[in-house]
């Protein structure tokens, strides 16, 4: 059955709506999409690193990711305002990243589809990909279920987490690492520039739908399977690019139901 | 006697930069109603989250009983619009409690029938309420209340401070708070704390009410107890007796 290379690709884009769904909440929750940015487009130089020490993709992804995110947190409150900082990091890390990639691809170190990596390349997952994919999202259902209370009142106050004997700034740093993983299993899938798409729009789809912050979470979950599913089988009906087709569907999934939400709550 | 839930020794804290409280020495213990007052800015705040650990101070130390339950009732909870959350479903944070408890809760805390609702649609008052109930779920030593009046109108805070009074009454908790209600809070409270970046005076709230430190703060020459009665008359049209003996603090309200 794996052998189909469109199974392959449906597992994958379901693979990485589940774990992008619970995390793409909290960074609803906490306003981090911005940060969520940054994280993803340190990816990219994450693949220079690779290419330039030979090392593995996914680690050297997850590496670069969790590094910028966390220079990030520590850069944030010393006298610029968070939005700028973000700014400056998420560009900086996309200009640098495809500067290195391309000296390094001058210097014959490696060929490769700068594009696949910028927009995702679905359709040549493999096995090992398709076992790192479930691996990340399991890792990540697996962080976030566990610590859901205290990561839940970190969220509404983290004087409230505090008091109840929470350590707020350990969650944050426990969602920073699962963020990493999420940049670093989803690259493949959709590519670093639409990464943040992932973590976002289902999340932002479910949330008319529903009253409990759980309901939430596995609304995106549901909602994100089904934007990689009818997103794959667009892109294969209109030949176009699978990554951008899975985000199309989402954002449409979005209008819908907060235009379903809209009139229910004029009614 | 038993051993204080929190004490604080040679506690100094610093926020960006400032020296925002300096030297407190402080403690409670079992039972006790405890106040804190002080101008805006006094790190009356500053004070309760040192005291749960949320800020590191720069000098001295924070000491909690070990195991302590603290129930917590936050100045402002902004709930993002993002996060949707019944009041139900706060109910059970941290710990999930059944849905029997909940609604034994809210019924406690006078506001029977919102346990479907989403917190974001709550009143200021209901909204209070419904912190306090998740607070008191915690089963809380101490219960600290930073500001937790704020919003509500004068009949709204004087029953919200008879509820904490009948809790400490019924649980036997220590209660902490912050308050700008002097007069009610003075009223109910075993000791008071006046406070402006160190603490200036402490007592009950009659020792207090007369302490030069105190007048110098809040009053305005005439006596400290009097002086916050004429205050609390620019706001409210309800009082009759225009001159009450300073005092009776305690007998004008509830």
């Amino acid at each position: 059955m794996l052998d189909d290379f469109l199974i392959r690709a449906a597992l994958a884009g379901v693979g990485v709506a589940l774990a992008a769904a619970p995390l793409g909440c909290f960074v609803v929750w906490r306003r981090m999409a911005y940060f969520g940015e940054a994280t993803a487009h340190a990816a990219i130089l994450g693949v220079a690193l690779s290419l330039a020490l030979s090392l593995p993709l996914v680690p050297a992804v997850l590496g670069a990711a969790l590094a910028m995110a966390l220079a990030v947190s520590a850069l944030s409150g010393r006298g610029y305002a968070m939005d700028t900082l973000l700014g400056v990091a998420a560009h900086t890390a996309l200009a640098a990243g495809l500067v290195a990639v391309a000296l390094l691809a001058d210097r014959g170190a490696a060929r490769l589809d700068l594009m696949a990596f910028l927009f995702g390349d679905i359709l040549a997952v493999n096995r090992a990909d398709l076992a790192v994919i479930w691996g990340g999202a399991a890792v990540v259902a697996g962080l976030t279920a566990w610590r859901w209370p205290s990561l839940l009142m970190s969220t509404l106050n983290p004087d409230l987490a505090r008091a109840s004997g929470f350590d707020p700034r350990r969650e944050e740093l426990g969602l920073t690492l699962a963020l990493a993983i999420v940049v670093a299993v989803a690259i493949k899938v959709v590519g670093v520039l639409l990464i943040a798409a992932m973590l976002v729009i289902p999340p932002a789809a479910a949330r008319p739908l529903v009253r409990t912050p759980e309901a939430m979470a596995i609304g995106a979950a549901l909602l994100g399977a089904v934007s990689a599913l009818a997103g794959l089988w667009v892109s294969f009906l209109l030949d176009t690019p699978t990554g951008p087709s899975i985000v199309c569907v989402a954002a449409g999934l979005f209008l819908f139901t907060t235009a379903a939400g809209g009139l229910r709550g004029r009614v | 006697m038993t051993a204080p839930l929190i004490r604080a020794e040679n506690l100094s804290v610093r926020l960006d930069g400032r020296v925002v409280l300096q030297d407190v020495d402080f403690e409670i213990r079992s039972g006790e109603i405890v106040t804190i007052v002080g101008p805006n800015g006094s790190g009356k705040s500053t004070l309760l989250r040192a005291l749960i650990g949320a800020i590191v101070p720069a000098r001295g130390r924070v000491v909690r009983a070990p195991g302590l339950r603290i129930g917590y009732v936050p100045q402002k909870l902004a709930i993002d619009a993002s996060l949707p959350m019944t009041v139900q479903r706060f109910l059970n944070l941290p710990r999930r409690i059944g849905t029997r408890e909940a609604l034994a809760a809210l019924d406690q805390a006078g506001v029977p029938d919102l346990h479907d609702r989403q917190m974001a649609d709550l009143s200021g008052g209901q909204f209070q309420r419904v912190l306090l109930a998740r607070a008191l779920l915690e089963d809380p030593q101490i219960l600290m209340l930073d500001e937790a009046t704020q919003g509500l109108d004068q009949p709204g805070s004087a029953a919200f401070y008879r509820r904490i009074e009948a809790v400490r009454r019924d649980t036997g908790c220590a209660v902490l708070m912050v308050s700008h209600d002097l007069h009610v809070v003075m009223a109910a409270s075993d000791r008071v704390l006046c406070m402006n970046g160190h603490i200036c005076c402490e007592g009950t709230p009659e020792v207090v009410a007369s302490a030069p430190e105190y007048r110098a703060l809040f009053g305005t020459g005439t006596g400290g107890t009097l002086a916050l009665y004429r205050h609390e008359h620019h706001h409210s049209h309800d009082h009759d007796h225009p001159n009450p003996h300073p005092g009776h603090a305690h007998e004008t309200e509830t």
